[in-house]
């Protein structure tokens, strides 16, 4: 216990310098919450002055936890170890700021360094994407192929290809659609020529194909509705061809868009299919290009765009015109929508019975972040 | 081209016409095509060996064509006129000392003796889907298809079936329970009979005991099972759907013992190999893929560019690589053939070593790391 005063007091520094390790101690093993006991002995990397530098604030600032106004820190400060909330918020304003700034100075940096060498500059780094980083896919066809070549020109689409026939749509919905998807029918019958929009009244799609065959058409667009708005697309191409199931996402009707041209006009359009890269990719392109007929007329200036990025098609209508030789100006008419795959089936609408050529399994298809199907 | 074929432990045919041979252990593929002429009326429905050393396939083709491909040789050997496109399809190809038995799908089984033209032929009913051959009494054969209920024929006495099944008594809604009999499997060392039906149930026969309808009856999934094959060790079948997906069931509970992963269309063809446990599977999205029957992994996966319709494992081991070969090989690579093109492919397990192989590096400096980190975040 206390023996003198003078013992007190040595006690009593003694206490407190004991307090002061089981302080260091004890942060050894946890995270400290205060900002002056930084200290680990342990810690390998550790710069020479910082020991100093804490122990006298921890001598002085035990219990504070105040943050200090300026940019002395020590340098495994951490923002979020403060309790209070504006304090917190104030410093990572703080943070991030002073971060930007230097951000921003390493570009001018850059840039100058850039200058000066002129020639000599090392090229521009390209920056990382998942279209960059996609993971090679051995379908992707190559287009010396014979094999494939010649599995693409006898397959169901041949005749198309080989000018035999031309398109003629039928597009139907879900059974009872509701205002939107009536009228996105509608404006897709505008932008496909020979298109016809039927009502559907509940009948069978297997039912519907045989009489759709005997009168001539050669594609089944079924759109299915859920909850007053278009979700899906089936898709059938019609002597025995492959039938398509597509996922339906944001859907933007003609008065929706945004500084739209007048309504399209009869013509032809254009057909433009990005990206379909694999032999999968390649049967879904011939399917959308099967629905437009052969030759074009550029007289309408319309075209219809196929854009697959990402396993996800966007789907554009646009009139175009040339305002000088390289200058182009274009307007979006049209309905827009983005398509997604779900299901590629050999013949004809069967889902029971039918035979599927590609099924969308999220579990073992979705797994990768940087592995795409189309 | 001989070299090529030597070497090839899978075989397959395809929708373009095209005979597929794959070597496992030399990860290749090749095409075996004569004429270099493909067309889709070429397209092969059956294939089967020829004899049991394995050194010929039957190759059966849409237009009512067997062409005899030699494994020694690597040509087309003889080609076989056996009936015309008009019944349909071939649905089951066989071979029984010195005679072929083909099927065809409007249900004429037709024995074809060598070297003469005279055939015994048998009617099996319409809407035939499959025939197979018992690979211990090879007289028997079995048939079943779409309201066509499993028969079991001895071509000896060819006029009526041995067994017919009978159909399995009335649903809960007092309702006729379909038929449609997609595959059969012969169970090595007993008498049963397995199929797989397209109303996605299994079914075992027994045609010994007085009871003519199944034994043992299990579902799997809610689409059509295409294939079905029986593993070397017995109890399990493997069978396979228009979904792509493949499941082991177990025989004596009917039960699925596991699924096995990877496939993205629907199952034509399906193998096990008859002493490892391998299965190898090919169907309409092109791929050919190996999976181990223990483990469920998937060991090959090929990319062959045409959707495939039939598979044939050699009961040579495929795991076997061969010093002989390697001087072969070299030969080929240096010879230019007037034949098809040929594909080198990776494989599966190439990659996962390369990235176990990856894992354990990150792993061995990621500790350090680690505890890097949290020594610099401890002395906050």
């Amino acid at each position: 216990m206390f023996r003198s005063y003078e013992d007190h007091s040595k006690w009593c520094v003694t206490q407190k310098r004991q307090k002061m390790d089981s302080n260091e101690a004890t942060t050894s093993e946890s995270v400290s919450k205060k900002r002056g006991k930084t200290k680990k002995v342990k810690r390998k990397v550790k710069p020479d002055e910082a020991p100093v530098q804490e122990m006298d604030q921890a001598e002085g600032e035990e219990t504070e936890k105040k943050s200090v106004s300026g940019p002395c820190f020590p340098p495994t400060f951490s923002v979020s170890e403060i309790k209070n909330k504006q304090r917190r918020h104030a410093m990572f304003l703080k943070l991030k700021e002073e971060k930007r700034k230097q951000k921003l100075e390493l570009k001018k940096k850059k840039k100058k360094e850039r200058k000066a060498l002129g020639d000599q500059a090392p090229p521009k780094e390209v920056p990382k994407t998942i279209e960059n980083q996609r993971i090679y896919d051995e379908t992707t066809v190559n287009p010396e192929d014979e094999e494939v070549a010649f599995d693409e020109g006898t397959d169901e689409f041949s005749a198309y290809f080989s000018r035999l026939t031309n398109p003629k749509v039928l597009i139907t919905t879900s059974d009872r659609p509701r205002g939107r998807t009536v009228r996105f029918c509608e404006q897709l019958a505008t932008v496909i020529p020979h298109a016809h929009v039927y009502y559907r009244r509940g009948l069978a799609l297997k039912r519907v194909i045989p009489q759709c065959v005997s009168r001539g058409f050669t594609y089944v667009m079924v759109i299915n509705e859920d909850r007053k708005v278009p979700n899906g697309l089936v898709l059938c191409h019609l002597p025995d061809g492959p039938t398509a199931h597509f996922k339906v996402s944001n859907v933007r009707l003609r008065k929706e868009m945004k500084r739209r041209g007048k309504d399209p006009t009869e013509h032809v359009p254009e057909v433009i299919l990005n990206n379909f890269s694999t032999r999968l990719g390649h049967s879904i392109g011939r399917l959308f290009a099967a629905l437009f007929p052969h030759d074009p007329q550029f007289v309408g200036r319309q075209v219809a765009t196929f854009h697959n990025q990402r396993d996800f098609i966007f789907f554009r209508f646009h009139r175009y015109i040339f305002k000088n030789e390289k200058k182009v100006g274009i307007q979006e008419l049209g309905p827009r929508f983005t398509l997604k795959l779900r299901s590629l089936q050999k013949g004809t609408f069967d889902s029971k019975f039918g035979e599927y050529e590609w099924v969308h399994k999220r579990h073992e298809m979705d797994s990768s972040r940087r592995k795409f199907h189309l | 081209m001989a070299a090529k074929s030597q070497i090839c432990s899978i075989w397959l045919g395809s929708e373009t016409g095209i005979l597929k041979g794959v070597s496992l252990t030399k990860k290749q593929a090749f095409n075996f095509c004569e004429m270099s002429c493909m067309s889709r009326d070429q397209e092969v429905c059956v294939m089967a060996w020829g004899d049991p050393h394995e050194s010929e396939v039957l190759v059966g083709s849409v237009n009512g064509t067997v062409k005899t491909f030699s494994t020694d040789k690597g040509i087309f050997t003889a080609t076989r006129e056996c009936g015309d496109p008009s019944q349909g399809r071939f649905t089951g190809l066989a071979v029984t000392d010195s005679s072929m038995i083909t099927c065809v799908e409007s249900g004429l089984l037709k024995v074809w003796k060598e070297g003469s033209t005279e055939t015994a032929e048998v009617n099996a009913g319409n809407g035939i889907c499959r025939m197979q051959q018992n690979q211990s009494q090879r007289h028997r054969v079995a048939t079943g298809g779409k309201e066509n209920p499993l028969k079991v024929w001895d071509l000896e006495r060819p006029d009526k079936p041995i067994f017919t099944a009978k159909n399995v008594a009335h649903d809960w809604l007092d309702m006729r329970v379909p038929v449609w009999v997609r595959d059969i499997g012969f169970i090595p060392d007993s008498d049963k009979i397995v199929t797989c039906t397209g109303h996605h149930q299994v079914r075992v026969y027994d045609p010994l005991t007085p009871q003519r309808r199944p034994v043992l009856e299990a579902r799997f999934g809610e689409y059509p099972l295409t294939a079905l094959s029986l593993p070397a060790n017995q109890g399990t079948v493997v069978v396979g759907n228009t979904h792509g997906e493949l499941a082991i069931l177990d025989l004596r509970k009917g039960l699925v013992c596991g699924c096995l992963k990877g496939l993205a269309g629907a199952v034509r063809g399906l193998q096990c190999h008859p002493s490892l446990p391998l299965v190898a599977s090919c169907g309409l999205d092109r791929f050919l893929r190996v999976h181990n029957l223990e483990d469920r992994s998937l060991q090959h996966k090929v990319y062959l560019k045409s959707r495939l319709n039939c598979v044939l494992l050699s009961s040579r081991e495929p795991e076997s690589s061969n010093a002989d070969f390697s001087g072969d090989v070299e030969e080929v690579k240096a010879e230019e053939e007037e034949d098809e093109v040929w594909d080198t492919m990776e494989t599966v397990t190439e990659k996962a070593k390369k990235r176990a192989a990856q894992k354990d590096e990150a792993t061995a400096t990621g500790v350090d790391g680690k505890k890097k980190r949290k020594l610099v975040k401890k002395v906050m």
